[in-house]
């Protein structure tokens, strides 16, 4: 910003100018920007109830088990995994590479539905409920925020996928499918310091 | 506004050009067109408007608090009455007034002063409305049915819990807030991409208005602090409805907990409804000095200080709750820390009087009004900051005189002079300039002789939210001299709202800068046209009206016959992408409606939260179903061009 | 023209009698707690005072200097006047102060906490149980038959520490008694502890400071600073138990009071009352006040309270239990027997 900014062209013709673009180009980018800091702010100030919740105890858990730890690193190894796929759709539909955005997107589609199907198990075994103490109403808060990110985002892949056999594909869905990889990778990654918390932090805590 | 007049303007199109831009931009007559409008002047107009309702409803609760309190022993009011009055009092202005006002007036003002024609997603806007209005509704029907919240604006637990707070008094408050919330993070994510990414071209974010900086300090401010409310609300009204126990310490949950959650946001939420306060003095100073702000880059990073240091103080409204001492003493040294950008502030907008030709207008007399009462509360802010001294003065009617001539001073008083200074441009009237002198003066005296005394009966032992207090204590006459400052305050705002409703209809006509300022929303007509701005201005400095010796460069070839923005790059503002604008949409109606019923009805049963995310989840499929390409309506090139950040 | 004068002379008096000296004021300090807050108001007052004199003769120079009124169209100046690099050294000057005003606060503050932290040596051990509208006081002792329950009001020895050891157990109250001390909250869950060393005698007053629902306004107590010795004689005689009641009005007021619904609630040591649910009674008649500062101690006062606790205090637990004149007149009668 230090730099003398770039003059404008006098008499730019604005019609020349393009109606698409990727990433911080369009809009939409911006609003999943958004998005990701409020609900960011969120995951972090549930975490931090956690913890000070945590701190304040004589153990932890209050009483009771852990979560069964099998089904939570299964969904943190299928999160993970399900990266890949969606790095390759990604870079598909920069291309604008119909066949292959429409491939990788039902791939990633799949995954995201298995990771719902997973989720319901890791519910199932969580060795707590939310109405048990305060221990089980903070472990099923963080589970639960994590868990709406899944099925919006679960909703959303559906849909735009669908629509990319259903519907003309222009610019503007190709970097939404982009805008949709981007936040199925910011639910992988908060999923992380959740996944330690409600699965490890039990285990870990003296 | 003539046609004469409007081709006077440099930013006007040719007279025919001008009409298809005009239907382009219509927003359909009649009832179906305020049920559909998606332009941000109007649903701006009233967010302003309601948000003043909600004032004078609020302020209405204050009077009657302060007659109740006129004198010792008074029975005005039932104890049960009183302690719902203030509860709604504070919640109202907080919650339905001060916070949606300054996002009205942003929402107005930031497409304006930034040369774009519209914000970032006026559906989203739209749906913020409705959600906004739907909470203040719902919380004031519950009052008047008198179930409404009798446990202060911040609730704390145990009382608002399920075990004292009985009936659906706190979850109405709790929920409340969870419309109010969800109406002000959509306004913001819109308000900070439109900051980003719609500015005029050459407008870097060196040369933005430090009304455009202060709104988008305020939208970041937004979208960090509120989920903590969210996340302090909904996990009330869970141990209150389903038995969870966040709250519970009988079931390891901590009644501290809550205030610390409501805190994180309690603290940011004043300094969201101060900071646009602090854009608007300098809009007005500058303009009424006719000189430049002096020091723009160091108002500017105190603007961007004061809301980053906001978030490291909210332990200072815990202090007397027996928190480790040595903790405590790094919130004393964050909240006097913040004292340092404000006193900054202060002395730029000094310094630019001392060096301008002020005019005392009205606008400029609010300005100086903030002035002395803002510093003076900001002042009895450093004296809170002290944890020793704060544990005589909390929870007593010092603190009540603190806040209140911060957020009164801060906000309120520059917002009636923004409210004047630009009631031109939004209605293409003048204010009548008496009774705007008449309002301010009797708001003024008013509001010291109604709060000053406050700051003695604190100190003298009268505690906060008390329905009445013995008449051996000596309160009284302080009490009595408040109550006739109330009403004096009352005057003067009913003599401003009045102005406001007669200069509607038959105030002095106004042209398109009246003021002589020199900013890019003096460009537009006034008022002005649906799509704001004809062709697109080109900004080469900071005060585009006041340099160019009067001549404003533009370009020309957005589309007449399609909605469409023009995208520019972050920093740079170099003209980027054209994006089509969605027109008139019944959706984010809709959608409020489908949340707002989720919203209440989860208050009373968890299960609605279940059933009612179906409509939810059709609304929002409505609005989302894909139309045709937008490139391919206007014809645009279909390439994808390089950085978009720089 | 006299109305205006009368109403004058209201404010003037009123502002004068009360506040810069009082029962429950932070103003008039009767305790080291509440003597080295009022060094920090002090130093605010001036340092503060200071920077706002500052502030506003900067504002007053400024429209003062204001050349002839500008017109709507005069040309607006330039953005780097000739007057910039005196104002932005001005600038400098003016952030260096406020840096300075705010250590001198912030240290001051500081020093003031830490001193508050040390208590003294063996310090006289309080505990006080907050409930919705009224106060339970428990003095400690090393013997369990040191230990004794009184209501709404505390006796504290002269220059010696008091340890106050706070619990609540509802929801959230404060304890506040401006003279002595600043507040410290009464959470539900936590412990609590403030300390008092009263540095002079008197009654003084202290009120519950945080918003604990319907009554909170009501929620006072008293806290007396006695004589060593004359609290030496209060703590004894509060130690035992209630004497019998002698006249036979007294006799059957007691017959009221364990007959009626007054001892579900209430404790008189030395009968067959033990519940804890309200105040403890056996030393009511030497209290000043009566529910927790809502009404003086005397016998008119205790007759309303009785036979209308919600006319007096609306919402408080206490019921209204249906006694005729005669048995109220026992009652109380009873009442202030238990000295």
């Amino acid at each position: 910003m230090s730099r003398r900014p770039a003059a404008v062209p006098a008499g730019q013709d604005l019609s020349l100018l393009p109606a698409a673009g990727f990433s911080a180009h369009g809009l939409w980018y911006w609003a999943g920007l958004a998005f990701m800091l409020m609900e960011g702010s969120a995951f972090a100030l549930a975490c931090a109830a956690y913890v000070y919740l945590m701190n304040s105890a004589d153990q932890w858990p209050l009483e009771g088990r852990a979560p069964a730890l099998s089904w939570g690193t299964a969904q943190t190894v299928l999160l993970l995994g399900s990266l890949v796929p969606t790095w390759f759709l990604a870079r598909a539909a920069l291309r604008r590479d119909l066949k292959a955005t429409q491939g990788w997107g039902v791939l990633v589609a799949a995954l995201n539905a298995l990771a719902l199907v997973i989720r319901a198990v890791e519910f199932l075994h969580l060795n707590t409920r939310w109405d048990s103490d305060a221990y089980g109403s903070i472990t099923w808060t963080l589970i639960l925020l994590h868990t709406v990110h899944l099925i919006t985002d679960f909703v959303d892949t559906f849909f735009l996928t669908v629509f990319l056999f259903t519907h003309p594909v222009p610019t503007e869905r190709f970097s939404d499918v982009q805008d949709d990889a981007l936040y199925w990778a910011y639910v992988v990654f908060t999923w992380l310091p959740l996944y330690l918390l409600i699965y490890w932090a039990p285990r870990w805590a003296p | 506004m003539s046609a004469a007049d409007a081709s006077a303007l440099p930013t006007a199109l040719p007279a025919e050009e001008d009409v298809r831009l005009t239907r382009t931009w219509a927003t359909p007559p009649g009832f179906w067109g305020w049920l559909t409008t998606v332009d941000q002047k109007q649903i701006a107009r009233r967010y302003v408007v309601t948000g003043l309702v909600f004032f004078a409803l609020a302020g209405l609760l204050a009077a009657a608090m302060r007659a109740q309190l006129s004198r010792p022993d008074n029975h005005l009011l039932s104890p049960d009455r009183y302690n719902q009055i203030f509860t709604m009092h504070g919640s109202t202005m907080m919650f339905l007034f001060a916070v949606p006002i300054m996002e009205g007036m942003g929402l107005y003002l930031v497409p304006l002063m930034i040369g774009a024609r519209t914000m970032a997603f006026p559906r989203l806007n739209a749906m913020s409305y409705w959600m906004y209005l739907a909470g203040g509704i719902f919380l004031w029907t519950a009052f008047i049915l008198n179930v409404g919240p009798d446990i202060g604006w911040f609730g704390y637990v145990p009382l608002s819990g399920p075990e004292y707070g009985i009936g659906k008094r706190a979850d109405v408050w709790a929920q409340m807030i969870t419309f109010t919330e969800v109406a002000a993070m959509a306004a913001a994510a819109s308000t900070a991409t439109s900051i980003f990414k719609m500015r005029a071209p050459g407008m870097t974010l060196a040369r933005m208005p430090i009304f455009v900086w202060a709104m988008l300090t305020t939208a970041f401010m937004i979208m960090l602090a509120m989920p903590a409310v969210m996340l302090a609300s909904s996990f009330l009204i869970s141990d209150r409805l389903i038995g969870t126990h966040f709250y519970n310490y009988a079931e390891g949950g901590s009644v501290l907990l809550f205030q610390h959650l409501f805190w994180f946001f309690g603290h940011p939420e004043v300094y969201i409804i101060f900071i646009p306060g602090l854009g608007m003095v300098s809009e007005i100073t500058q303009t009424f000095c006719r000189r430049p702000v002096f020091g723009y880059p160091a108002v500017v990073l105190s603007m961007l200080a004061t809301g980053f240091l906001a978030f490291g103080l909210w332990v200072h409204h815990m202090f007397a709750t027996g928190l480790p001492h040595m903790g405590d003493s790094f919130y004393t040294a964050a909240s006097m820390t913040i004292a340092i950008p404000s006193g900054v502030q202060i002395f730029c907008w000094l310094a630019t009087m001392w060096d301008g030709k002020p005019r005392l207008a009205p606008p400029m007399l609010w300005v100086i009004g903030f002035v002395i009462t803002f510093v003076l509360g900001g002042l009895s802010g450093v004296m809170l900051a002290s944890v020793p001294l704060d544990t005589q003065v909390h929870d007593t009617y010092f603190v009540v005189a603190h806040f209140h001539y911060v957020l009164i001073g801060g906000a309120v008083f520059p917002l009636l002079g923004g409210i004047y200074y630009w009631f031109p441009k939004a209605t293409g009237r003048m204010l009548n300039e008496a009774a705007g002198k008449w309002s301010f003066w009797l708001v003024f005296l008013g509001f010291h002789t109604a709060f000053f005394p406050m700051h003695i009966l604190g100190l003298w032992g009268m505690p906060r939210r008390v329905w009445t207090y013995p008449a051996d204590m000596g309160w009284g006459a302080l009490n009595l001299t408040s109550t006739i400052g109330a009403y004096i305050l009352a005057a003067g705002v009913l003599v401003y709202v009045l102005n406001l409703i007669v200069s509607y209809r038959r105030g002095a006509p106004a042209g398109p800068n009246p003021w002589g300022a020199s900013g890019l929303e003096w460009a537009a007509a006034s008022p002005p046209p649906s799509y704001n701005f004809g062709l697109t201005p080109v900004v080469e400095s900071r005060h585009p009206l006041w340099t160019g010796g009067g001549r404003l460069p533009t370009l020309t070839g957005l589309s007449l016959d399609h909605r469409e923005v023009l995208l520019t790059t972050v920093t740079d503002a170099r003209p980027d992408l054209r994006h089509g604008s969605p027109s008139p949409s019944i959706w984010p109606l809709l959608t409020a409606v489908a949340v707002s019923a989720l919203f209440i009805g989860s208050i009373f049963d968890e299960w609605w939260i279940v059933w009612l995310s179906i409509p939810f989840a059709l609304a929002v499929l409505g609005w989302f179903w894909p139309r045709k390409s937008h490139g391919k309506k206007v014809g645009a090139p279909d390439e994808t061009p390089p950085g978009a950040l720089a | 023209m006299p109305r205006r004068a009368q109403l004058v002379a209201l404010l003037v008096l009123g502002g004068g009698v009360a506040g810069c000296s009082g029962v429950q004021t932070a103003l008039d300090p009767a305790a080291d707690q509440a003597a080295s807050i009022e060094v920090i108001w002090r130093t605010m007052l001036v340092v503060c005072g200071v920077m706002y004199l500052l502030v506003l003769g900067f504002l007053a120079w400024a429209l003062w200097r204001a050349r002839r009124p500008a017109a709507v169209d005069d040309a607006p100046l330039p953005a780097e006047t000739a007057a910039e690099p005196a104002l932005a050294r001005g600038l400098t000057g003016w952030v260096a102060l406020i840096v300075a005003g705010l250590l001198v606060l912030t240290t001051v503050s500081f020093l003031v906490d830490r001193s508050l932290a040390e208590v003294g040596p063996d310090p006289l051990k309080i505990k006080v149980t907050a409930n919705q509208w009224w106060w339970q006081v428990e003095y400690e002792g090393d013997a369990p038959t040191d230990r004794f329950t009184t209501a709404n009001e505390l006796h504290l020895p002269l220059n010696r520490p008091a340890v106050i050891e706070l619990h609540a157990a509802d929801v959230i109250h404060s304890f506040w008694v401006p003279n002595l001390s600043g507040k410290t909250d009464l959470i539900p869950g936590r412990t609590n502890y403030m300390a008092v060393t009263p540095r002079r005698l008197g009654a003084f007053r202290g009120q519950c400071a945080e918003f604990c629902g319907f009554e909170h306004a009501k929620m006072a107590f008293d806290v007396v600073v006695d004589p060593p010795r004359t609290f030496e004689a209060w703590r004894r005689h509060q130690i035992q138990s209630a004497s019998d009641p002698v006249t036979a009005e007294a006799v059957y007021g007691k017959q009221v009071f364990t007959s009626q619904a007054c001892v579900m609630c209430h404790r008189i040591q030395g009968t067959d009352a033990g519940a804890t649910v309200g105040p403890d009674l056996t030393h009511l008649a030497s209290r000043s006040h009566i529910a927790a500062g809502a009404l003086p101690n005397d016998t008119g006062d205790l007759q309303a309270w009785i036979a209308d606790p919600q006319g007096v205090k609306p919402g408080t637990a206490m019921p209204r239990v249906a006694l005729n004149s005669g048995q109220l007149n026992a009652v109380v009668d009873y009442l202030e027997t238990l000295k």
